[in-house]
């Protein structure tokens, strides 16, 4: 491999204490390997799923139905509801029927049944986990400690909400906005859900609610939660099915607010279509987030932050850190830091405690995430893929890897990829970081590193992102708003910034 | 002087603790157990030591469970180390004559370090030559805390010295050096004193947290920092240096999350007593009754093994 520094002739202080090729090397191939640990747990699915519409499942009214599969094993996990427009008007009547009553509850009471909600997520917390882990790809190990926990924390802090709303916005007076469409994606089924569902219920709003069309199963089975706490009928509606249900859902006249999260694409055209309607709108978005380490940061905690941004979740995560900026005088110490740490990944069975990495969601991600690579390569790229993982033979996989030599206009430096591919970049001043960082359409997350706090707040104040983190990525609390600038959308989603999306004040 | 890099003790301790989560269950539980059984450094540390309990000890290092081999069918390793004070040397070398368990004494004024230099010096030449092949020394921890950085490892690279000249006979001598990370506070302290240890000793001497005297003892977050400077000084000048936890690691499950935080941060070639040991003395016996469980389903009761 060329070093960064031997790629410039005119560097003359080239060695470089850590440089791969020119020291040993670390040997993770194992005399003791972990054995195989999968989650026992077995959770039961149904073998066909309706929609749940007024606190009943029913079936759809066209009798259209879609298979969601397990993308490790490509198994057909259940049937569910393909819903149109017929169906989500049903829904959207129902939601509008239930929000009067809902919205007059004392507000303590509302927030009584979203505790009951957390608590039950608490309590059936390993089947959550599981479910999901089989229905989206993603290892058991994140949606135990992530996923499940995260849903539950944000149905508990939005409950602490409920009865005070009053005190939330200077004395104003905060009323409900009235029927929620909501349409969530694929990388966190079940938080997603309860990042909508927890701010909309908390201040008297009902919902309908569109899962994912490749991972409907959770957001179904949070539906039989919201049965067994007794959550009125009408409250909240889900309405499974594609980009048609979607579509109907934010063309409907009866609904006052949609609430989105996914791509720029389907953003943009939600935009058009809602524009003039009069109704309330927060997108959020894609992103092509910046890590920037400086030479002064902790590298080996800077590259474990690195590691996380764009390799959690397969890097399906619209706030990963998919662009990393080195300062030039460190990348070599870096890239071969990042190259045994992805050596030490596990890739494999997502339903083992051990796997780092699961499957990509579906073969249309996988076939996205394919395109990249090999634009990558045509523009001439260095791939790295130091992780020897055999990848299983069923499934969609993807190695974990990245690209060294990108430059500010290569195609995997601009595009969001929503896969396990970094593109490596370097700087040598803070000013020429922060251009290049800036230097994106999106504008969702950002994540600096360096041991100088003067540096840390200056660096921060000008990074054109929704949330900077410092000395620490994918850091999340519902007590913290997240949203992005430019195409990566608007609004808030969490905390008091959050709940402005669903209120009229 | 070594340039050390900072440490970001929030991820770092985020890193270590993500080891806890690994999840090691039969074939691999099984090795795992067998292994950190291989690298204890049984010890015993207390003004109260006598012969006799020296020598107990000694009996368990030899055979951690006598009879292994009718209970489990198998004969389990024996630890890597008794270590004791200098004046228990001569017995515990005599106790473990031709075993291949190693005989460590911490030495140069353990465990405070408070004493001139050729005390400590002398400290470590005595326990040679009375047949220690291991010296666990102790860092001059006002001289670091007073930045005099230059003065530790001119003391290290001494007692590094005391240990190359070997004991009697050519009996090779390795070097653990305590840094005492409970004093040291920070983990950007751990770091440098990583560094400054590493740069002074030979290859296959150790690093190691702690006295034992001191709380904080051994951390997973403090051992990771310790094994990031042995992993970089590996890659950057090849030198082999070993690591050692010492204090406050008592289950078996604990030592099964280090290796694998060694595993993941140094490879497998790390995983062998004579580059990773555990200081500790109550841990065998857990690591047995874990181990007796899994091959007869029951846990068996403290009085089933015999004290040390």
């Amino acid at each position: 491999m060329t070093t960064f520094q031997e790629q410039d002739a005119t560097h003359t202080n080239g060695t470089s204490a850590v440089g791969p090729g020119r020291s040993p090397a670390l040997e993770f191939a194992s005399a003791w390997d972990y054995a195989p640990t999968p989650e026992s747990a077995k959770v039961e699915i149904a073998d066909r799923y309706g929609h749940y519409i007024n606190g009943a499942f029913v079936e759809s009214i066209s009798g259209d139905v879609f298979e969601t599969i397990n993308p490790a094993t490509v198994e057909t996990l259940s049937v569910v509801a393909r819903g149109t427009a017929e169906d989500v008007d049903a829904a959207v009547k129902a939601a509008r029927q239930a929000q009067p009553r809902w919205a007059a509850l004392p507000a303590k009471e509302r927030g009584k049944y979203l505790f009951r909600i957390a608590r039950r997520l608490q309590e059936r917390a390993r089947e959550f986990a599981v479910l999901e882990t089989m229905d989206n790809g993603k290892p058991i190990k994140e949606t135990r400690d992530v996923d499940i926990p995260l849903a539950a924390a944000h149905f508990f802090y939005h409950a602490g909400w409920a009865d005070k709303l009053a005190y939330a916005f200077g004395g104003a007076n905060p009323e409900p906005v009235g029927v929620c469409g909501q349409i969530i994606p694929w990388n966190f089924p079940l938080l997603m859900a309860a990042w909508k569902l927890a701010p909309a219920l908390a201040c008297g709003n009902t919902c309908v609610l569109k899962p994912a069309e490749t991972t409907p199963l959770t957001a179904l089975r949070l539906a039989e939660v919201f049965d067994e706490i007794g959550l009125p009928p009408g409250v909240v509606n889900i309405v499974t099915g594609d980009g048609e249900a979607g579509a109907a859902l934010v063309e409907h006249p009866g609904v006052d607010k949609i609430a989105f999260t996914g791509s720029t694409e389907v953003g943009k055209k939600i935009a058009a279509a809602t524009a003039g309607t009069g109704k309330k709108l927060t997108l959020e978005l894609g992103g092509k987030s910046p890590n920037i380490i400086f030479e002064d940061a902790s590298i080996d905690q800077a590259v474990e932050g690195v590691i996380a941004g764009i390799y959690f979740n397969q890097g399906h995560v619209c706030c990963a850190g998919s662009r990393l900026f080195v300062q030039e005088s460190i990348a070599d110490a870096v890239v071969a830091r990042i190259e045994n740490r992805l050596k030490s990944l596990r890739l494999g069975d997502p339903l083992d405690k051990n796997t780092d990495i699961g499957a990509i969601n579906s073969a249309q991600q996988l076939g996205t995430i394919t395109r990249y690579l090999d634009s990558a390569r045509d523009e001439g790229l260095t791939r790295h893929e130091p992780n020897g993982c055999a990848l299983p033979d069923k499934g969609y996989w993807c190695r974990p890897c990245f690209f060294t030599g990108v430059q500010p206009s290569h195609t995997i430096a601009r595009e969001e990829i929503f896969g396990p591919v970094l593109a490596v970049q370097t700087f040598r001043t803070p000013e020429e970081a922060i251009t290049r960082a800036n230097n994106t359409p999106y504008g969702l997350a950002a994540g600096v590193w360096t041991d100088k706090g003067s540096k840390i707040f200056e660096i921060a104040g000008r990074l054109k992102a929704g949330v900077v983190w410092l000395n620490c990525y994918n850091r999340f609390d519902p007590a913290s708003p997240f949203g992005g600038y430019k195409e990566s959308g608007f609004g808030r989603e969490g905390g008091l910034q959050g709940l402005r999306g669903y209120v009229r004040l | 002087m070594v340039q050390s890099p900072t440490i970001n003790r929030v991820m770092a301790d985020e890193r270590a603790a993500s080891f806890t989560k690994r999840s090691i269950k039969t074939k691999a539980k099984d090795a795992g157990l067998r292994l950190a059984l291989s690298m204890v450094d049984l010890t015993t540390l207390e003004g109260k030591d006598s012969p006799e309990k020296v020598r107990s000890l000694c009996a368990k290092a030899r055979r951690p469970m006598p009879d292994d081999e009718r209970v489990l069918g198998e004969r389990l390793p024996h630890v890597a180390a008794v270590c004791v004070y200098p004046a228990m040397v001569p017995v515990a070398a005599e106790a473990l004559e031709g075993s291949g368990i190693h005989v460590a004494s911490v030495a140069t004024g353990f465990p405070s370090g408070q004493y001139p230099l050729d005390v400590r010096l002398r400290d470590a030449e005595r326990a040679i030559a009375d047949g220690a092949d291991e010296i666990d020394m102790v860092i001059n921890r006002g001289a670091f805390l007073s930045g005099r950085y230059d003065a530790v490892g001119e003391e290290i690279a001494s007692v590094a010295d005391v240990c190359a000249a070997g004991g009697p006979g050519g009996r090779g001598v390795h070097l653990k050096v305590i840094l005492e990370t409970g004093e040291l506070e920070t983990y950007d302290n751990v770091r440098r004193a990583s560094d400054i240890a590493i740069e002074h000793i030979r290859d296959g001497d150790f690093i190691k947290t702690s006295t034992g005297k001191v709380s904080p003892a051994a951390t997973m977050g403090v051992t990771l920092v310790m094994l990031e400077a042995i992993r970089d000084a590996w890659l950057g000048s090849g030198k082999r240096i070993g690591m050692k936890p010492a204090g406050g690691i008592r289950t078996a499950k604990q030592s099964l999350h280090y290796l694998a935080m060694v595993k993941e941060t140094l490879g497998d070639a790390w995983l062998t007593p004579e580059l990773f040991r555990f200081g500790a003395s109550s841990l065998v016996d857990d690591l047995l009754r874990q181990i007796v469980k899994r091959k007869t389903g029951r846990y068996a009761a403290r009085y089933d093994f015999g004290v040390a």
